[in-house]
């Protein structure tokens, strides 16, 4: 029981610091806003699937690691992450029973609420930031979320069989 | 309590996690209060940072071993080639230095005659920009060169053409630095023709600075090169920021709206300088500090 539980830890933390990774790498002006929130999605499926293991403290350490990887103020990714991933947990029997499409849908809500957090703190914070642009990774996150859940779940099973 | 089978062997059953959540945030925004007044957490952040490190390396790795593979499969003609324009631009720059130390003698000893201050000689380091993203909505860069190296907050960053911004994150290994075109940057400037000093903000776009102050009668025209005024102690005075591109005068309003191109080429650098000062005691007649902290107060 002890050394599956330890093998499970790899491919979530795996996916969480490759996510990191993709948030950094450089994109192409032209396309880097519509970069969609790694670290957000895959926080969102982890939670869902193992909210004994990784929840709000996980995502508050990922956060400020993605603040000062990003250099915002610190705490902001850290605050809305912990948000969201409070949401994921707390409705995550429900969200497991969703066939994809409502899912989605419910994924889309969260990303817009991280967003938007991003955006209030940056207001209050006085960062001038394109209001339009801003919402594009909720679009391009929600689209991306089949993908994530499918590659991630992918990873899950194949460690569970293994283990 | 409903008992769901969650993933085969563990029972659904979740610790409530409200308080914690709310402690969590709690703490978050008292860590941004902290994080907006001042500097209590640069230990943090360089904490982090250094774990954030690695990561940046992997991230930068691809770029650098392109760099690395198509420098070294440059064939021998390319390099003689090179290694001759090299040869011919270095005898010219040689014969230019020839000048520059005979003006700077002059200089230093007009400046004698007049009783002012020495100008401190600024020594600068190469620096390398990381291909790395940083915040997607400021202007900002990742360097390879951190505190280890003696990077510090503030520090002026320029390039072959011009200034580039300055640090606003040194990290123990790596620092960002924010570009004079990011829309919380100001930097002290003066018209190299005339020494007409005035104040050039970021706009968010990275080929226009914005010179708001400037009236309608100011002296200023297309073309004008703005160098930096040395006000506010933060950039070396003399260093070429930006050429003026437009001039539109509104006979309505007390403001000239006054355009500016940075001389630096932004998005395009790879090779950057640090130029260490020496700290001086700050001028009495600079008024320029304050817009220029709103750079690094985020």
């Amino acid at each position: 029981m002890s050394s599956s539980r330890r093998i499970r830890h790899v491919p979530v933390l795996g996916s969480i610091v490759l996510a990191l990774m993709l948030t950094m790498v450089p994109l192409p002006a032209s396309i880097d806003p519509y970069r969609p929130d790694w670290v957000a999605l895959v926080l969102i499926y982890w939670t869902m699937m193992l909210p004994q293991s990784y929840s709000v403290g996980t995502a508050w350490l990922v956060g400020l690691i993605l603040d000062v990887a990003q250099g915002t103020l610190l705490g902001q990714h850290a605050l809305a992450l912990v948000a969201v991933v409070f949401l994921t947990s707390r409705f995550h029997l429900l969200m497991r029973v969703f066939p994809m499409s409502q899912l989605t849908a419910t994924v889309f809500g969260m990303l817009a609420l991280y967003q938007f957090l991003l955006f209030w703190i940056n207001g209050v914070a006085g960062v001038e930031a394109p209001a339009v642009s801003y919402w594009a990774p909720v679009i391009v996150g929600t689209v991306f979320w089949p993908l994530v859940a499918g590659l991630l779940s992918g990873l899950r099973f194949r460690n569970l069989a293994r283990g | 309590m409903v008992t769901v089978r969650s993933n085969g062997n563990v029972p659904a059953r979740v610790p409530a996690l409200g308080f914690k959540a709310l402690a969590l945030v709690i703490l978050s925004i008292l860590i941004m209060f902290a994080d907006t007044r001042g500097q209590h957490l640069s230990a943090v952040r360089q904490a982090i940072g250094a774990a954030v490190y690695p990561l940046r390396i992997i991230v930068d790795a691809p770029a650098r071993f392109f760099d690395w593979a198509s420098e070294s499969t440059v064939s021998r003609g390319d390099l003689e080639r090179e290694n001759r324009r090299l040869a011919n631009e270095r005898l010219l720059i040689d014969a230019e230095l020839q000048k520059v130390t005979a003006l700077e003698a002059e200089n230093s000893r007009l400046r004698a005659m007049l009783g002012a201050r020495q100008r401190v000689s600024a020594d600068v380091r190469v620096a390398e920009i990381m291909a790395v993203d940083a915040n997607p909505y400021r202007h900002t860069l990742v360097i390879d060169t951190g505190t280890v190296e003696g990077a510090y907050d503030g520090q002026a960053v320029i390039d072959a053409d011009g200034v580039v911004g300055q640090l606003i994150e040194p990290g123990l290994k790596t620092s960002q630095a924010v570009l004079i075109s990011d829309p919380g940057h100001a930097i002290p400037v003066e018209v190299n023709r005339n020494g007409l000093r005035t104040i050039a903000f970021g706009t968010g776009e990275i080929d226009v600075l914005d010179l708001p102050f400037l009236p309608n009668n100011a002296d200023i025209e297309n073309g004008d090169l703005l160098v930096t005024s040395g006000l506010g102690g933060k950039f070396p005075p003399g260093y070429p920021v930006a050429v003026v591109s437009g001039v539109t005068r509104i006979p309505q309003e007390p403001f000239a709206d006054v355009k500016a191109t940075p001389s630096a080429t932004l998005n395009q650098v790879r090779e950057i300088m640090l130029v260490e000062q020496a700290p001086e005691p700050a001028d009495a007649e600079a008024p320029a500090e304050e817009t220029e902290e709103v750079a690094n107060n985020e």
